[in-house]
């Protein structure tokens, strides 16, 4: 979150390059933070590959196989340099968040984590961050140590110095809740966890997409995000690590393409980053995905996230309007990203979730992959509104309007 | 809107066989994984057939209505007839078209009573799949 000089976002331009918003009214696309809708320079980059040089990478000799390779290796160097990783072999291509995350878990976590060594986590993780490490903790005999949050939603930074201890090996956390928006502190949480000799995992999926993240100035260990998440496509993700885990890791997954050479007992393996993307990748999926970076970088992420922050104001000030409504997480702006989760009292979130949807509004209802958070905050479910660059104020009133409407219809006898 | 005509909405808001029995025969509580939904169903059987029936839980519209309608349609059948019900009866009772994710919720009741009467755990329609 530079403090850099932009323009703002131009977003009706930037809505004629998604055929979905086309329609009249236009759909209200809110369940960014489930997955985003995809520009048409991205599908326009994955049909030119399809159409004109559609070919495997890395071993064909002729012309078409090697501008698949040189393509598919150029979208590795555009995301090396969206995060400023310091070298662009660190960058895995991977399926998506939770296979990175899978893939920490049983090549590092495999090598490096003892019984009784501890895995510190918060209880906003999702799904893909936790049950990867209860796999690891069954498989090592290593204990799983977790970090409430408040009950405005924020991480109890107080408690961290308690639970990090010599016995922290590894502390894997969310940058940004998918529930509830908040930005956590990671950098104080990395520093925090060096400083007792752990490796921090950091969960990006929420948080590449929206603000500019430099693995150098976190100094994080290990990060992780998905492509379908910023404007690519699906089944494309990345892992970053830092060198000197990567090359000191054993393989993930053994195939072709991983390996040097092979023998009919052994194998030797293959230099960084082909030692972690064994079989034929998602060819066409990276060349998109690095054009979505391309796309989310001359839209500019300083100005994507000052949008998202104006919409999540306005957001804020006409949901407390509805009476009924409880909002959870923080409730400064600034202590979270685009994303508002709530509930509407005496109406189940899929009835919310129904309603809005006649109303031509996408929303999300239900427990998003973080069931302990639900149990944390009491709730069954609750239902989620995110936002991305291409998010209207007309959508917000749409919403408002919807979430009235439903009101009305679900507690029509109960007044 | 036809998601949420009258009839659900009905089913919803003034549910039949709402509650529990005291000492039931059959009593089996369930959850839908994908959205939270809890539904317990208890039975009173004589003579092989469902003399009582209650339902009981938290759900979205979809699931406590169909819930609702399922008893009705239960009470005094025999055990032999309630299992042949199908996820077709419970879309026909339903009345409106459901994707997927609803679908599930619209079945939940039916699972329970299935899963607690039979023994039969699959979802109803997926049954040989």
């Amino acid at each position: 979150m530079h403090a850099a000089h932009f323009r703002p976002l131009d977003v009706e331009s930037i809505r004629k390059d998604f055929p979905i918003f086309a329609t009249e009214p236009p759909l209200a696309f809110l369940d960014n933070a489930a997955s985003t809708q995809t520009p048409r320079p991205v599908v326009d980059a994955m049909d030119a590959y399809y159409d004109t040089y559609r070919s495997n990478i890395h071993r064909g000799i002729y012309r078409i196989s090697e501008e698949a390779t040189e393509q598919y290796e150029r979208a590795r160097e555009k995301v090396a340099q969206l995060i400023n990783a310091p070298r662009t072999r660190q960058v895995i291509f991977t399926r998506n968040t939770t296979e990175s995350i899978n893939l920490i878990a049983y090549s590092w976590g495999t090598a490096n984590i003892q019984e009784g060594d501890e895995i510190v986590l918060t209880v906003m993780e999702h799904h893909s961050n936790l049950v990867p490490w209860q796999l690891l903790a069954q498989r090592t005999g290593a204990v799983l140590r977790f970090l409430e949050i408040t009950d405005e939603g924020l991480l109890d930074f107080t408690q961290l110095r308690e639970v990090l201890t010599e016995k922290t090996k590894l502390v894997a956390m969310g940058h940004v809740s998918n529930v509830l928006g908040t930005i956590n502190p990671i950098q104080s949480v990395i520093e925090a966890a060096h400083a007792v000799g752990a490796k921090v995992v950091v969960d990006a999926a929420q948080s590449v997409p929206h603000f500019h993240v430099d693995v150098q100035q976190l100094d994080c260990d290990f990060l992780a995000f998905s492509g379908h998440k910023m404007c690519g496509p699906t089944g494309i993700g990345v892992l970053y690590g830092k060198l000197e885990f990567l090359e000191e890791m054993p393989p993930f997954l053994g195939g072709g393409s991983m390996i040097r050479s092979v023998e009919r007992d052994v194998s030797s393996y293959a230099e960084l980053p082909a030692k972690f993307e064994a079989g034929t990748p998602s060819i066409a999926e990276a060349i998109g995905l690095g054009h979505a970076v391309d796309y989310i970088t001359q839209a500019n992420l300083a100005a994507i996230h000052v949008h998202e922050q104006e919409l999540l104001k306005y957001a804020h000030q006409r949901l407390k309007e509805i009476e009924g409504i409880t909002l959870y997480g923080p409730s400064a702006p600034h202590q979270k990203m685009g994303v508002i989760s709530f509930n509407m009292e005496g109406i189940h979130p899929h009835d919310v979730a129904g309603v809005l949807d006649t109303h031509g509004v996408a929303i999300r209802a239900g427990h998003h992959c973080a069931q302990p958070l639900m149990k944390r905050l009491d709730v069954i479910a609750t239902v989620r509104a995110s936002f991305y660059l291409y998010n209207t104020i007309e959508d917000v009133d749409r919403l408002y309007d919807g979430l009235c409407r439903a009101q009305k219809l679900m507690t029509r006898r109960k007044q | 809107m036809n998601i949420y005509q009258e009839d659900l909405l009905d089913h919803y808001e003034n549910p039949s066989n709402y509650g529990t029995l005291p000492n039931p025969d059959i009593s089996h509580e369930e959850d839908n994984p994908l959205c939270g939904d809890q539904i317990r169903i208890d039975l009173m059987v004589e003579d092989d057939k469902i003399k009582e029936v209650r339902f009981s839980g938290h759900g979205c519209t979809i699931s406590l209505a169909a819930a609702s309608m399922l008893t009705e349609k239960i009470k005094g059948k025999s055990l032999e007839e309630v299992k042949q019900l199908s996820k077709d009866d419970i879309l026909d009772m339903v009345g409106i078209p459901l994707g997927p994710v609803r679908l599930k919720c619209a079945l939940l009741a039916l699972k329970v009573l299935k899963a607690g009467a039979y023994g039969i755990h699959a979802w109803p329609g997926e049954e040989n799949e």
